[in-house]
């Protein structure tokens, strides 16, 4: 016999218990994927952006420079100078200040649209998975039809139809992201709803509805999470486009989409009006893909 | 494989119906009566009344949405308000820019996406995988007509090396239609290359991973033979869906596109309806749009099915 199969000295199960196993606790789930969030630096960094944005957006009144909407003759077409750090537009406005009170449109356009579709999606993926049969069937044939229309197209069209406004943007393009919602919740309650968990609160006699909202919702969040961040960066694309067109925010009032339109027709004179809106909106829209990425990544239960 | 077809087939129609219903209530959010939106500056009531009569106002909404259908079926979207032209005739127009357009920007796509997706995986965890996953970030993140500004100011007013709007067919001059449109496919081509870069590399990696590679490997064949033979040729396949299915975006950033470099397509058609309150072409584009995305859709799920032959039964 070699001496690789011996057997090991038993000595070994009199040692005293290690101190990592007595200090061993169960860590929640939320500070796991917490922990895992901060040691993406990508998904920092987004977060730090966006927290940056939030603050600009929230006290823009008191750290804009110049009245947004104040022409000056004196000022017009200005490039960027200690004056006018970004610069001034065809009409003499501070373009630093008209795109810290455009952070406002974009952000609340990105957050609203966002939470409509929320509002409306969860609720019937919810009812069209927990409920199945005719009722799925409906929800899901209407959910498929609204995805089939490209996503800018109906936001378009609704928009149009109801009228050009950063209030009726908003609602186009949550109409327009409640299928998302609806399909991922949806797919997520069918993968939950046959658990052990689930069947035992069944089973204990509680509610279809506190069964749905209390018991199967908490674990679909995640994934609604990760796709509610990544959707707020395509609906401030999509409310900048919109805004661009013409059917969003209504001039006087500054946002990023409005002052990219009136800039694209002084790119000979004046490209800085060009260049600092369409820099807010691709930095902003970055950090929510890159957290987006981050979380999704956090929350996989596979990833370490 | 026929009976497939023909069950996809199937499926398809529930989802066209309320694709149809959907776009027709459109309508119904107009503010006010439909038919003085219509009328405009004139007010007699006798020429609102005939207006109702003429577009079935006056009858309710399932007989108006019958004989919309009744009219979609036949080939009759309706009439341009404006132009006083079919909408059908119109879309017929239009439609070859946009395809044009859209060919090309998801040839462009594929070209970057694909070679930039191998090239990340198969460098995994090295600087090129990290420079590929920023420029695809940079793709998916940026704001096309953002984009198409840009290069407009650097390429056509600095340079002057191509046009910065108007359109060329293929079929009058292909040397200037390519030049008036490749800057605006570029810009289509872009959003859409990050989407596939991402998708080929974790495609690539799970590919790269699998028993076929290491036997390819172990027969000690060129890993140049390996990685562009064995691990892409299976690693495509998903991805050639996904690019029947980033179609959509592609017709939504065609919106923008066409309007920043004045392409005479179906974005700025759609955009000059909306302005002029043209709801019957607005509709009709949205239908044809729905309508081809869902075809393409069926038709990147047969391909699937017919390049895996596990799926056919």
């Amino acid at each position: 016999m070699s001496a690789r199969t011996a057997p090991l000295p038993l000595a070994s199960v009199e040692r005293p218990v290690p101190q990592a196993v007595e200090a061993f606790h169960v860590d929640s789930p939320g500070r796991r994927a917490w922990r895992r969030l901060v040691r993406r630096r990508g998904a920092m960094a987004g977060l730090a952006i966006i927290v940056l944005v939030v603050l600009v957006a929230v006290l823009a009144p008191w750290i804009a420079p110049y009245d947004p909407a104040q022409q000056s003759w004196t000022a017009v077409r200005k490039p960027p100078s200690a004056a006018y750090w970004l610069g001034t537009d065809e009409v003499g406005r501070d373009l630093l200040s008209r795109i810290i009170l455009g952070a406002r449109a974009s952000l609340s356009a990105g957050l609203i649209s966002v939470a409509i579709a929320i509002g409306v999606g969860v609720p019937f993926g919810l009812l069209a998975g927990y409920v199945g049969g005719l009722t799925d069937g409906l929800i899901s044939r209407i959910t498929d039809a609204m995805l089939a229309c490209p996503f800018l197209i109906l936001a378009i069209a609704l928009a149009a139809f109801l009228g050009p406004s950063l209030g009726n943007a908003m609602i186009a393009i949550g109409v327009t992201a409640t299928p998302l919602f609806v399909r991922l919740t949806r797919g997520q309650v069918l993968s939950v709803k046959s658990e052990d968990y689930v069947e035992a609160a069944r089973a204990v006699g509680n509610p279809h509805w506190r069964i749905a909202f209390r018991h199967i919702l908490p674990n679909v969040l995640p994934a609604l999470l990760v796709q509610a961040t990544l959707t707020i960066a395509t609906a401030i694309i999509a409310e900048a486009s919109l805004s661009f067109l013409g059917l969003g925010q209504q001039p006087p009032a500054p946002s990023w989409g409005s002052m990219l339109n009136s800039a694209q027709r002084f790119l000979i004179n004046a490209p800085w009006m060009a260049v600092w809106p369409g820099l807010a909106i691709f930095l902003t829209v970055l950090s929510f893909n890159l957290l987006g990425d981050g979380l999704r990544d956090a929350l996989d239960p596979r990833s370490k | 494989m026929l009976s497939l077809i023909g069950r996809r087939l199937v499926q398809l129609l529930p989802t066209l119906f309320f694709v149809s219903v959907l776009i027709f209530s459109l309508q119904k959010l107009l503010p006010g009566d439909p038919a003085l939106v219509m009328v405009g500056e004139e007010k007699d009531p006798e020429v609102i009344e005939e207006i109702r009569r003429q577009y079935r106002l006056d009858q309710p909404f399932p007989i108006q949405y019958l004989y919309w259908m009744k009219g979609v079926f036949t080939g009759d979207l309706g009439e341009s308000m404006r132009l006083k032209v079919p909408v059908l005739d119109l879309v017929a127009q239009k439609l070859p820019v946009t395809l044009q357009l859209a060919v090309m920007a998801m040839t462009i796509a594929l070209l970057i996406g694909v070679t930039a997706g191998v090239l990340s995986a198969v460098k995994k965890d090295t600087w090129v995988d990290y420079a590929v996953n920023m420029v695809a970030l940079w793709g998916i993140s940026t704001p096309n007509f953002w984009l198409g500004i840009m290069l407009i100011f650097l390429v056509s007013v600095q340079l002057g090396w191509l046009p910065a709007s108007g359109y060329v067919s293929p079929f009058e001059d292909w040397r200037h239609s390519l030049a008036t449109t490749i800057m605006p496919a570029f810009v289509l081509g872009n959003a859409i290359a990050g989407v596939i870069m991402r998708h080929t590399r974790s495609a690539m990696l799970q590919a790269l991973q699998s028993d076929y590679v290491r036997t390819a490997r172990a027969k000690g064949l060129d890993e140049r033979v390996v990685v562009w033979k064995h691990a892409m040729r299976n690693a495509l396949t998903p991805v050639i869906t996904l690019g029947a299915l980033e179609f959509g975006t592609l017709l939504s950033g065609a919106v923008l596109t066409e309007q920043i470099f004045t392409i005479p397509g179906f974005g700025k058609l759609i955009v000059d309806a909306v302005f002029n309150r043209d709801y019957a072409v607005v509709q009709g584009v949205v239908l044809v749009t729905a309508t081809t995305y869902i075809v393409l859709n069926l038709l990147a799920d047969l391909g699937y099915i017919l390049v895996n032959p596990r799926l056919r039964a």
